[in-house]
């Protein structure tokens, strides 16, 4: 029997189901071309170029010709910003929740003490709660101890504790753990452990052990857990919509902003852009992954 | 100090967890704690939380009135019928994500070695593309002048049909496409994930006792791929329980499910008790389901998914 026989039921639902998911990407990106400014239908492409021309809520001519929306958007000085505090967000919570989260694996896998089972399960609530739950959590306890502080030590205007980087970064820390500690957990189980014991009888003590050693066979593990967390920081909506305050908007949250109120391709150049990005470092990723199995 | 550290194995794991712990404890545990006591309190004129011990947001939420208890006079469903529709909403887009996923799954873990990696690649690029990118692109293709409109007008018009264009967008159909949309590739991953470990051995002797295709698929590739999709059930149905921007952005005010619910207390209702009494409610209702699916099929281990 051939091991790689498909109905051919398989192979059309197969098809199908990657046109669904393919489908609106392509329109999404299509449309970061239009012509039409007001984008409620494609216009066709900016074909020329030059100085910048209108023709109603068209765009006849372009310095950027086809690209005049990608154009756009390096000048919208929101959209840069709003980049820039997701990747800001986004490597402080990684780095955090890299270290704490494998200092934990470790210990949970390699260390016996009391609250062992009460510190596992604990791992498990952000998987099995929905965000939003954690999300208005989050705020309700930074609103009432902020409001508590700020009334207690009467603090001046601008001194005030409030909602920003620092209440996202440190609630993004919360979800990505986890799953850092997870993955890295997994990792450990599969570990031999007679590389370390071989260390240890050449004479090298626990740290030069753990430097030397354990550290870079845990390596991957890390690296992926470390990847993992990069990209749910980058990725989250809603427990920065319930966290965030002014100065600290992210692209999710500006884009939402947006799409309740007005459209226009230059949303679109901005997807566009991102997903070329996760394209890219999809391609990558994998390349890495082959690179380790083979 | 040091020595005793050196030597006290379980000081040292307690020192490796501390930082986690704390994090877990004052960011999860706490704001859980403080969301079940507000539940109990009661909103200020100014929308502030004054905390005392009331049910009345938990009658609220059934459908009564603190001052009247009767079902038969004063019942208003409005309440109950979001948390049903929330719950049936999830239920729908689980099962339509799970016939959509399985065959596709099996497609890839079916594949040549060498080509499973370019299927699994085109199956993490709309996982990774931001969520609130992927409601967008819903929007511009239900849009009543949008993309399927302009397909299938351009369709009648070959035919010469006349076609007037298809009210799509705020309706509960393009709410549960955009959240089968969302969550489809959270399926995929687990499923295949199970398939894969399937050891090919199984199918031979199955195919030498005689069984013909379907009943191989029936006894042996579906009962170990349980696993997957016990764990992709999980990682479907729980976030789309809380989610508010597909139904916010594809059902307008049509569709208003408890996470919608949830956030308008928060930002715009400003009654922050009322709110934490519906998330600890919706957060009640994924654990039932939760802890009954896994009770009856076991717990995935698929469930962390990279």
């Amino acid at each position: 029997m051939n091991p790689h026989r498909r109905s051919p039921f398989v192979i059309v639902m197969t098809a199908l189901v990657f046109f669904f998911l393919y489908a609106p990407i392509f329109v999404l990106m299509l449309y970061s071309f239009n012509t039409s400014r007001t984008n409620v239908t494609f216009e066709g492409f900016i074909t020329a170029f030059g100085p910048l021309q209108m023709q109603g809520s068209l765009v006849v001519q372009s310095p950027c010709g086809p690209f005049h929306w990608f154009c756009d958007l390096t000048r919208n000085q929101e959209v840069m910003t709003a980049a820039r505090n997701t990747l800001t967000i986004a490597f402080v919570s990684t780095i955090v929740s890299t270290i704490i989260g494998t200092m934990a694996a470790i210990a949970l896998q390699r260390h016996d003490f009391k609250i062992k089972p009460f510190a596992q399960l604990s791992l498990y609530i952000p998987i099995i709660i929905p965000e939003i739950v954690m999300g208005i959590g989050i705020l309700t306890l930074f609103s009432q101890v902020f409001t508590w502080v700020n009334t207690a030590f009467n603090l001046p205007p601008d001194l005030r504790l409030t909602l920003g980087m620092g209440t996202v970064i440190v609630s993004h820390i919360a979800f990505s753990v986890p799953f850092v500690t997870l993955v890295v957990q997994a990792r450990l189980q599969g570990f031999d452990k007679s590389y370390e014991e071989a260390a240890m009888d050449l004479g090298a003590n626990e740290l030069v052990t753990f430097w030397r050693v354990t550290l870079p066979m845990l390596l991957p593990g890390v690296l992926s857990g470390a990847l993992l967390a990069f990209t749910l920081s980058l990725d989250d909506f809603v427990i920065t919509f319930f966290t965030t305050g002014p100065g600290a908007t992210t692209l999710p949250i500006y884009v939402y902003g947006l799409l309740r109120r007005i459209i226009t391709p230059q949303v679109n150049a901005l997807s566009t852009v991102w997903i070329l990005i996760v394209l890219a470092a999809v391609f990558l990723l994998q390349r890495m992954e082959n690179r380790e199995t083979a | 100090m040091l020595q005793r550290l050196r030597e006290d194995k379980s000081l040292q794991g307690l020192l490796l967890i501390a930082p986690t712990l704390l994090w877990m404890i004052v960011l999860l545990i706490i704001p859980l704690i403080l969301t079940l006591v507000v539940s109990f309190g009661r909103r200020s004129p100014e929308g502030e939380v004054i905390f005392t011990f009331t049910l009345d947001n938990y009658i609220r939420l059934l459908g009564l009135q603190p001052d009247c208890l009767n079902p038969f006079a004063c019942f208003d469903p409005l309440y109950v019928s979001i948390l049903f529709r929330s719950l049936s909403l999830a239920f729908n887009t689980t099962v339509i994500v799970i016939l959509l996923a399985y065959p596709l799954a099996y497609f890839i873990a079916r594949a040549p070695r060498k080509q499973r990696n370019t299927f699994l690649f085109l199956v993490l690029v709309p996982l990774w593309t931001n969520f609130v990118i992927r409601v967008y692109a819903w929007m511009m293709l239900l849009r009543t002048q949008g993309a399927i409109n302009g397909v299938l007008g351009w369709l009648a018009s070959l035919f010469g049909i006349p076609f007037t264009p298809l009210e799509m967008l705020y309706t509960p159909g393009a709410v549960l496409t955009g959240m089968v949309y969302e969550f489809l590739p959270f399926m995929i991953l687990p499923i295949y994930t199970s398939l894969e470990k399937i050891d090919p051995a199984l199918y031979e002797a199955a195919a030498d006792l005689g069984a013909n295709a379907l009943k191989t698929f029936w006894r042996i590739t579906l009962p170990l791929s349980m696993p997957g999709v016990v764990a992709g059930t999980i990682l479907v149905f729980i976030p789309v329980m809380g989610t508010f921007v597909v139904s916010d952005l594809l059902g307008g005010k049509q569709v208003i499910l408890v996470g919608n619910l949830i956030q308008r207390q928060f930002l715009d209702a400003r009654d922050p008790t009322f709110g934490s009494a519906a998330s600890l409610v919706l957060m009640v209702m994924t654990l039932i389901v939760t802890l009954f699916y896994t009770r009856k099929f076991g717990f995935g281990k698929e469930l962390v998914v990279g």
